[in-house]
């Protein structure tokens, strides 16, 4: 039961088709990310055999972790402590050095082409270094333990709490700053009374989301010699205690979500 | 007395303290950490110093360097595919949408949450004692870690979806194969690419720092300069993965636009 | 024989809203039936347990004489693949192209492998055309559907549904969406479906002068049941008035606009 078909006068062939070559290249990229992806899976040593043989020395590791020595928690406690100081004093110091990074690179408030885009500049460019490269880097230079993670945390902090209010700035009300600007006052009572009303709330929320990021990073730095709970965490792998090891990761992941929910509450209200 | 300022005194007061606590966690965080004044300057001026010499960067190790972070490439690549591709069922079973199991897609995102605690330094280092030191140890801890990061990702997407697409589908009599391919998956595989390409980026900058522990990669020409102080060497690596870094950053950046 | 019929049709949701109290008709082949009431009323209700989107929680519905509510899965999707829905946000697939979202119409027809592999016979294709070009849309057949406007996306809807080949139509507040002249062109479109390819249509709507002018006959349900049966000529504002149970506001109308065809 043909129900549909009218009088069929038209020609399918003259109806627009869409671009055939975008598809046509989107199929050819996809083939050669594909072929790249076999051969480096090749030259990798990645196939079954391989992954297979690792497999029982990899349970083996996971069964020695368990149970986890509650016993150890004690002697915890003071490098979780180390580990939040890190957190603590890295993110202030970088998101005070942030506030006139920030002002440089926002161009509603720095009318200096050059200067804004140098501090641009180098705001992405401390941005993509990652930041353990950082904590290792210091390291070898002032030697393990808590300094150089804080001083990688300050640039990290720098760097994030910088670009976010950076772009906040961009986005503010410009009119209260050219009202005060035009009233007479110098730059820095401009950026005092139109600016920082509008940006106070944005500034500390990022920090604080910093701060959160800062915790993570800081359990980690600690495996580059870092500080922290992640330097005692190398410890006891290296020394083969496993069990300590497995007490460290889950504590951790308790003191993580404790803090996450905490700064979570916290900027809630702030917002 | 009017009733406003008792409002406005209660605030100020929560105000005034939340400031005094923070100044005092800070005293105590920075006593804890053991740094004064002098130390910091001390060590922020030798840190000046050292990267003054790591310019100019030893060229000599130009190519070593390339080939190492053509790998860290490479296990990023490989990483984020076994992570994208790990996931997807993962996400299927946890969200809440697909199945009718409430216990099961609590499992789901239980396991998810668990694989995401570990960051993908870590699991390099369980990896690097269970495989050997190397590449494979490296792409699969990228591969484990991307599995949980994105199977969260996807789940959101999978439970965002519009169930309009799929009303029609099943009032025209179609099974529930055909319900999937026609109204699902056109919309959750476009953002299922670009969550996994937004993934390859992060994961670029983490496979940079595996090497530190063995896992492969340019980490582990870093790893070696900076035991032996090889400021120069460390210099030149630095820039390869600054370059490279940001290369992918806005290839994927690219990308990404044009498949949402 | 008629093609539809509910006997005693009641429904209630789970969390105990009685949406539909009991409701009974007849309706015959060919038929153009618009169903009026208040939001909450019923309507959608009496829709989606036509093609048991919703189950009916008593009574009866009968499509070609075989009770839907009993069936199982596979006679219930050759039951829905006879019956076409449009709806009033249109529901189109929105990344793919207008082609494909009509033959997402047509896959019920198709076996499985077909649909996946998107290996269409000719036969199929010419349907979908021929669908798209009844409602005047054919030109638009490669173009992604989220680039159309309101309008052009129900049209489509119309040719998905159309692409079934189905003996009824659901138009489920196909044309809330739209403005008047857009909504006009599209009743204009159910009704052509209805007078020329003999296709039993069901439409609800809120504007009760787009009820009186395209309807045939108008059911009118008030908080569930059935308050109003016959045809479009014998109903004026009373009538509408006692279905809603209040006067009618500015709302219920649409109008017309100088463009209008």
């Amino acid at each position: 039961m043909i129900v549909v078909s009218s009088n069929s006068n038209f020609d399918v062939s003259k109806i627009p088709r869409p671009n055939k070559s975008l598809k046509r290249n989107w199929t050819i990229g996809l083939l050669i990310a594909f072929a790249f992806l076999v051969y480096s899976a090749r030259n990798t040593g990645f196939n079954f055999n391989t992954v297979a043989d690792g497999l029982p020395d990899f349970f083996r590791l996971i069964r020695q972790m368990y149970p986890p020595k509650w016993a150890t928690f004690p002697s915890l406690i003071e490098p979780f402590i180390e580990t939040i100081q890190i957190a603590i004093v890295g993110t202030f110091i970088g998101a005070v050095i942030a506030i006139p990074v920030s002002l440089l690179a926002a161009n509603t408030v720095n009318k200096n082409n050059k200067l804004y885009l140098v501090s641009k500049f180098i705001m992405n460019l401390i941005r993509t270094v990652p930041r353990i490269l950082y904590a290792a880097v210091f390291v070898a230079a002032v030697g393990i333990g808590p300094f150089p993670g804080v001083i990688a945390l300050i640039f990290f902090s720098l760097a994030i709490v910088a670009k976010l209010t950076s772009e906040s700035l961009e986005a503010i009300d410009t009119g209260p700053i050219e009202a005060i600007e035009t009233s007479g006052a110098n730059k820095l009572e401009v950026i005092l009374y139109s600016v920082v009303p509008q940006i106070a709330p944005s500034y500390i929320s990022y920090s604080l989301y910093v701060f959160e990021v800062n915790i993570r990073t800081s359990t980690v730095l600690g495996l580059v010699g870092a500080g922290g709970i992640g330097q005692t965490l190398m410890t006891s792998l290296n020394l083969f205690m496993y069990q300590r090891a497995a007490t460290i990761i889950v504590a951790t992941f308790a003191l993580v979500i404790i803090i996450d929910l905490v700064s979570t509450k916290l900027r809630e209200r702030l917002i | 007395m009017r009733p406003e300022s008792n409002v406005r005194k209660r605030d100020k007061f929560i105000r005034w303290s939340a400031f005094i606590l923070s100044v005092i966690v800070l005293i105590w965080a920075t006593l804890g950490v053991n740094i004064n004044f002098g130390e910091l300057i001390a060590g922020i001026s030798s840190i000046v110093n050292i990267f003054g010499l790591m310019f100019p960067p030893d060229m000599s190790y130009l190519s070593n360097t390339l080939v190492r972070m053509m790998e860290s490439v490479t296990i990023a690549l490989l990483g984020t595919a076994i992570g994208s591709v790990l996931a997807v069922p993962v996400a299927f079973i946890a969200a809440q949408n697909l199945f009718a199991s409430s216990f099961v897609s609590w499992l789901g995102r239980q396991i998810l949450n668990a694989i995401r605690t570990f960051p993908s330094l870590i699991l390099a280092v369980f990896f690097v004692a269970s495989f050997g030191p190397g590449q494979l140890a490296g792409l699969l801890a990228v591969g484990i870690h991307s599995t949980g990061m994105l199977g969260k990702l996807y789940t959101d997407v999978i439970e965002d979806i519009d169930t309009g697409p799929i009303s029609a589908m099943e009032a025209s009599g179609a099974n529930k194969l055909e319900v999937l391919w026609y109204a699902v998956f056109p919309q959750i595989l476009p953002e299922f690419i670009a969550t996994s390409i937004y993934r390859f980026e992060i994961n670029m900058r983490a496979s940079t720092v595996l090497g530190l522990v063995g896992a492969g990669g340019i980490g582990v020409i870093l790893s070696q300069a900076l035991n032996y102080r090889r400021w120069p060497v460390v210099g030149i690596a630095l820039i390869v993965i600054v370059i490279g870094v940001t290369i992918v950053d806005y290839s994927s950046a690219y990308l990404r636009k044009k498949i949402v | 024989m008629s093609v539809l019929e509910y006997k005693n049709l009641s429904v209630t949701y789970p969390g105990g809203v009685e949406a539909l109290k009991n409701v009974s008709f007849e309706i015959e082949k060919g038929e153009f039936i618009v169903v009026v009431g208040l939001s909450g009323a019923g309507k959608s209700t009496l829709l989606r347990a036509t093609n048991r989107l919703v189950d009916a929680t008593g009574g009866e519905v009968l499509f070609n004489n075989q009770d839907i509510t009993k069936v199982n899965k596979r006679e219930l999707r050759d039951i829905r693949s006879d019956i076409g829905m449009i709806f009033q946000s249109f529901n189109l697939i929105k990344r793919s192209s207008v082609f494909r979202n009509v033959m997402a119409g047509r896959a019920s027809h198709l076996p499985t492998w077909r649909n996946l592999l998107g290996i269409y016979p000719e036969h199929d294709k010419d349907i979908v055309f021929n669908s798209l070009d009844r409602v005047n849309i054919l030109e638009k057949a490669f173009a992604r559907a989220d680039e159309l406007s309101g309008g052009q996306q129900q049209r489509v809807g119309i040719a998905r549904a159309l692409a079934q080949e189905p003996q009824v139509m659901l138009a489920d507040e196909p044309v809330a969406s739209l403005d008047p002249p857009t909504s006009h062109m599209v009743m204009k479109d159910l009704q052509n479906i209805n007078r020329e390819l003999g296709i039993t249509v069901i439409v609800n709507l809120h504007f009760i002068d787009l009820a009186k002018e395209y309807g045939e006959r108008i059911i009118g349900l008030n908080n569930g049941e059935l308050v109003f049966d016959g045809p479009a000529e014998a109903t004026d504002k009373e009538t509408f008035e006692m279905i809603y149970g209040r006067s009618i506001t500015a709302e219920e109308e649409i109008g017309r606009d100088s463009s209008v065809i």
